[in-house]
């Protein structure tokens, strides 16, 4: 495995990067730029899509690095990966826009 | 690790030849980790629907996680911003404790593990000051006949019931005001009015003069809320409170699972139990169910913080 000839740095650098992400994060909720805020794409604040894709790259550094998929075999790597990448967003489209839809009949 | 898997020479359609290359252990762990990354998206998407349901009225997140210890004044964010980063700072030993393990390290096993558990039980404990804080609530809320919660503001900024019946909010003692009261002080203080549930067009709040609010109040006011439970809340809409006590309380309970398995772990690392078997494969089993906790709160603080 990978991680027997490598040292600890990688696990740093992924702790870095998450940290930076987090901070990034939280700081545009404080600031909350206007220009984000103001411009609404797909029913929701240009905001929310920065931070939602901040989150799916922070989940891709935990899921790939530390819990080591990114240097499994590929077809275990697929077997995990697959049913979440098809099955939450097909869950989150339906019940989502179906959410939309019963707001316009309140 | 390759010591873990048990080697026959069975074709692959007999189960032999591990086609994932991993032990069974393993992949059994990531099994169950992906049932409960369909659950948790369950509880996420739901929390979703109700929230674009009742958009023109749903909290916002920094009017009620506003709170940070020993601070007065209003932080929102940074709380759960600080407890996201004990949650990667744990994830982050946790992962030194596995990194160790494959070289049978066992002393630096212990430090790890160890330490992990000190994060997630100060994790656990910042929920509980947070679930504490929830519960209490600061602002008060006046529920009306049309299933919104109405606040009290001061001109344009949000203020709080305890502000306008003139008490101090954490004075220890358990307050308890009818509408009646609320509006006789609301008469004697002009200054005082309440801001609606619903938000105007733009997403932004609406205010009622003095006089109007007491006319508002006057005809739809049903109970003036403190705090929160599972039938209603100060905040807004009782699934707000649902939702939070729900999901952020099964993650909770996930990282207290985690945190006993961490314990049973670190007694049989400290036995020798491992360095039997010939190899740590348990650490990174229960490091992989550690890891998926952080990832879930990392979903969750988006979604219940952020957006």
């Amino acid at each position: 495995m990978a991680s027997e000839t490598k040292g600890n740095w990688w696990i740093w650098k992924v702790f870095w990067i998450l940290l930076f992400i987090t901070a990034f994060e939280v700081a545009l909720g404080i600031i909350k730029p206007s220009f984000l805020v103001d411009t609404i794409f797909l029913g929701t604040k240009l905001l929310n899509h920065v931070f939602i894709i901040l989150t799916v790259i922070k989940a891709a550094y935990i899921i790939l690095q530390f819990m080591h998929l990114g240097h499994e075999e590929v077809t275990l790597k697929w077997t995990i990966l697959l049913p979440a990448i098809i099955l939450v967003p097909y869950l989150l489209f339906i019940v989502l826009s179906e959410g939309a839809y019963t707001y316009l009949m309140l | 690790m390759d010591e873990a898997l048990i080697k026959d020479h069975k074709p692959a359609w007999k189960g032999g030849d591990l086609p994932y290359k991993a032990s069974y252990g393993k992949l059994m762990m990531w099994f169950f980790l992906i049932t409960d990354t369909l659950t948790f998206s369950a509880f996420l998407a739901s929390y979703g629907f109700s929230r674009f349901k009742y958009q023109d009225s749903w909290p916002i997140a920094e009017d009620v996680f506003t709170h940070f210890p020993f601070l007065h004044g209003d932080h929102p964010l940074l709380f759960v911003a600080l407890m996201t980063f004990i949650l990667i700072m744990s994830s982050v030993t946790m992962v030194l404790a596995v990194n160790y393990g494959h070289k049978m390290e066992k002393n630096k096993v212990i430090l790890w593990l160890s330490l992990t558990i000190v994060g997630g039980a100060i994790f656990l404990g910042s929920q509980a000051w947070e679930w504490g804080h929830f519960i209490h609530g600061d602002r008060g809320g006046i529920d009306t006949k049309t299933e919104y919660v109405v606040h009290i503001a001061e001109g344009e900024e949000l203020s709080s019931v305890y502000t306008l019946m003139g008490v101090d909010v954490h004075d220890g003692t358990h307050h308890h005001f009818s509408v009646e009261e609320v509006i006789s002080n609301l008469e004697d203080s002009a200054q005082y009015n309440i801001r609606l549930a619903a938000r105007d067009s733009n997403n932004q709040p609406v205010y009622l003069p003095n006089t109007e609010s007491i006319t508002y109040l006057e005809n739809n006011a049903t109970e003036v809320l403190l705090g929160a439970n599972l039938k209603n809340n100060e905040y807004g809409h009782p699934l707000f409170a649902d939702y939070f006590f729900f999901i952020t309380g099964f993650h909770g309970f996930h990282v207290f699972s985690g945190v006993v398995l961490l314990i049973i772990l670190l007694v049989n690392v400290i036995k020798n139990t491992y360095e039997k078997r010939g190899h740590y494969e348990m650490v990174e089993k229960i490091g992989l169910y550690w890891h998926f906790v952080d990832l879930v709160w990392v979903f969750v603080f988006t979604f219940f913080y952020l957006v």
